[in-house]
């Protein structure tokens, strides 16, 4: 890190569904930074982020980027090409945690509960009968459904569906938003967010979010506009399961590889099953998101925390892994 | 408000990557920007102490002169500057209209689709907005007049009928001459008030303004109109012409809410055209915008799917798209996102739900080469769309008889009480603002 004030970079917007999010994840994170006393700069993943950079280099980048180019490794494997280094996971374990089957198997072979699921592109169906596998789903998963994007957070594009007649045009509607659809089996139970921070002392769990929204699904709506749903810092859990809970989101930053912050979601079923549903690389950092309130209620105070990841990225630098 | 997707999905249109046909946003690069410069620098050294002060609630009376020779080009020629009243863009004149008119639970009558903007300031002062049918030729008469007998069967009357009948927001249609008359004739036999709001009139590609409704009627029709599209909306004046004992109730109102207009818009505006070419500039805007409308009609035809169908306008700024029977045009636009293309989903232009097969395109703001890309992008989504929906609801009669059979019985049609997702209501809360970029 260079002399004097430490220097930071916060890249929002971008192109991805979750821009607005980002944008106001990135000024959350700027105002936090300034107040720890980093000189703390913004800019868009655009076309001129790299000269930017290069003219002016910080110590490090914040990527609060949500989305696909934020969270998907590829814009974090660019930077790793240019030597520039950022806070977070790098890029080529960032791929496993985006897709969300892919996480979701690999939670699973670590020996964790995560639903049964199905994610099948759009060819699949078009090939072999949309109808056939529909009905297949059905009988093997039950209902409800959860149907989601294999990829994308904030809940774009999610739906449960209660009824099988239901299922074609939620499949229909959920494909806008990308090739891959991830049919799920609805588990019910206490919703709750687990943030991890993995500083000096490694991946530390904070104290999870449970989420309680007034509809009873926490859709874009819910997780964004202010009053919509009641948040309990810590969930209200049994110390025991809530042990648990962040024995999990710990093990999955671990088994995945994720570095310096992620957040995981889960379900707390009726007998205390934990089951993990995905975990986020660039968590959202609004003024209704979860991380900043693990933070707050652990005691923490965000803008330092962002500092020490800024410090801890400035000191590592880059490795620049084989392409 | 709360967050929606529609709303989030908007914030990539400010990229320089999606070519926008969403927002109505004038060409305002065509002004003379170095001279309209040269002419407010002159201004607040020659005016600054009227300029920069307070106002008149009513607004400047010069301005109000000069609006009744604006009107003029459109045929109201009996109207007073006493009957003028310069508001923050026409949107503070609707809103002053709808305080001043409207109690919750009122019914008002509006075309199908009509302006968002105005059906959000209707909905927040809690009026029933029924909407009228309209075709390519505008409001259709025989619909007006069922809606009306309509609530006079139920002993209720319509506060008035909101109508935009140049180049309409978003249909695009334009009244037709016949029809101006035979809606008079039925807003006299109803005793029907109208609010007739006119920011496109002076922007006709194909042929002279029609004769506004306020120049054959002054007792019973409200006029709106606004300098936004014939000079520059970031100036926000437009003005309500109304008779007398409605004016003083929108002074009143205005005052309330703004003090005044702000002066040196106001003197901005008078300076113009007083000193500027200004309908030499607006002749320039037709120009513009019929050569983006071609691009946008040319493309359309070029490249759409068989069964997308759109309006033809003859002015103003906007393509009312019809899409084939089952898509979504909310449901697709995260598709449209991603192919970096946007437009603005049907159902904001309706205080009820319909719109769902429905667009609106506006091709004010691109040039006619990103019109071109941008329209190629949505065939392409149009397309993708449709096989998806083949995929899975295509032609399946089996699935299509099992949704019948597991319909609740005496649901509305398309109601679906299995599905969880958004709770967005339709219409204004979920849609973005009127003249977003």
């Amino acid at each position: 890190m260079s002399q004097g004030a430490p220097r930071a970079v916060v890249l929002s917007g971008g192109l991805a569904f979750e821009r607005e999010v980002s944008l106001r994840s990135g000024r959350r994170v700027v105002e936090a930074l300034r107040h720890a006393g980093v000189e703390t700069s913004v800019a868009d993943a655009d076309a001129n982020l790299l000269s930017t950079l290069a003219a002016d280099p910080a110590d490090a980048l914040f990527i609060a980027l949500h989305g696909a180019a934020g969270e998907d490794g590829s814009l974090r494997r660019v930077l790793e090409l240019a030597g520039i280094p950022y806070v977070g996971t790098p890029a080529d374990r960032c791929r496993i945690a985006w897709d969300k089957p892919s996480a979701k198997a690999a939670v699973r072979a670590a020996g964790h509960l995560t639903p049964d699921w199905v994610a099948l592109p759009h060819s699949t169906f078009r090939e072999l009968g949309a109808g056939a596998i529909l009905d297949l789903m059905v009988a093997r998963l039950g209902l409800p459904l959860l149907i989601k994007p294999a990829q994308g957070g904030s809940a774009l594009g999610v739906e449960r569906i209660g009824a099988a007649p239901d299922l074609p045009s939620a499949m229909v509607s959920c494909f806008a938003y990308g090739g891959t659809v991830l049919i799920e089996r609805f588990v019910a139970g206490v919703e709750v967010a687990v943030s991890v921070l993995d500083a000096a002392d490694g991946p530390q769990a904070l104290p999870a979010v449970e989420i309680v929204p007034a509809s009873g699904v926490f859709d874009y709506a819910a997780r964004y506009t202010a009053g919509m749903t009641a948040y309990h810092t810590p969930a209200r859990l049994e110390a025991e399961v809530s042990a648990r809970v962040g024995q999990l989101a710990v093990e999955v930053h671990r088994a995945l590889g994720l570095r310096d912050l992620s957040r995981t979601d889960a379900i707390v079923d009726a007998d205390g099953g934990v089951h993990f549903l995905e975990v986020n690389v660039s968590p959202g950092m609004t003024e209704t998101s979860l991380l900043p309130m693990s933070v707050a209620a652990a005691g923490l105070d965000l803008g330092r925390t962002l500092r020490g990841m800024v410090a801890a990225a400035a000191s590592r630098g880059t490795i620049v892994t084989t392409v | 408000m709360t967050a929606s997707e529609i709303r989030a999905l908007f914030a990539v249109v400010s990229r320089p990557e999606v070519v926008s046909l969403a927002g109505g946003m004038p060409a305002v690069t065509a002004l003379p920007l170095d001279s309209v410069g040269s002419m407010i620098g002159a201004l607040v050294s020659r005016l600054g102490a009227q300029a920069l002060q307070y106002g008149s609630g009513q607004g400047d009376e010069r301005l109000r002169e000069q609006i009744l020779q604006v009107m003029a080009l459109e045929g109201i020629t009996d109207a007073s500057a006493d009957e003028v009243v310069v508001t923050v863009g026409s949107q503070q004149g609707l809103d002053l209209l709808a305080r001043v008119f409207l109690d919750p639970g009122d019914v008002i009558l509006a075309e199908s689709p009509s302006y968002v903007g105005a059906l959000g300031t209707f909905q927040a002062a809690q009026a029933h907005v029924v909407h009228v049918d309209m075709d390519e030729s505008g409001l259709v008469p025989e619909a007006l007049a069922a809606a009306l007998a309509g609530l006079a069967a139920q002993g209720r009357r319509a506060k008035f009928l909101y109508t935009v009948p140049n180049f309409h927001n978003p249909a695009g249609v334009t009244l037709s001459e016949p029809r101006r008359e035979q809606i008079l004739a039925l807003a006299e036999a109803y005793d029907l008030l109208v609010i007739e709001d006119n920011p496109y009139g002076l922007l006709g590609f194909e042929h002279e303004p029609l004769r506004a409704l306020r120049a054959r009627n002054a007792e019973r029709v409200i006029y709106l109109g606004s300098f936004s599209k014939t000079f520059a909306p970031g100036l926000r004046v437009g003005w309500v012409c109304a008779p007398h004992a409605v004016r003083d109730k929108l002074v009143l109102a205005s005052e309330a809410q703004v003090l005044c207009p702000p002066a040196l818009s106001q003197l901005v505006v008078a300076e113009y055209l007083d000193s500027q070419p200004w309908f030499e500039q607006v002749k320039v805007f037709r120009e513009l915008y019929h050569e983006r409308r071609d691009a946008t009609l040319e493309a359309l035809t070029a490249l759409m799917p068989a069964d997308v169908t759109w309006t033809r306008p003859e002015g103003g700024f906007y393509v009312w798209v019809t899409l084939p029977e089952g898509l979504d045009a909310k449901a697709m636009q995260p598709r449209a996102v991603h192919a970096r293309v946007a437009y603005v989903p049907g159902i904001g232009f309706y205080a009820d739900g319909q719109g769902t097969r429905h667009l609106r395109l506006s091709y004010c703001f691109p040039d006619p080469n990103r019109i071109r890309e941008g329209v190629r992008r949505l065939a392409g989504v149009v397309e993708e769309e449709l096989e998806l929906r083949a995929t899975f609801l295509g032609s399946s009669d089996e699935r299509a008889v099992r949704r019948d059979a597991s319909a609740p019985q005496g649901s509305a049609p398309g109601e679906v009480s299995s599905r969880t997702r958004g709770g967005q209501p339709h219409g204004q809360a979920d849609t973005p603002g009127p003249d977003l970029p």
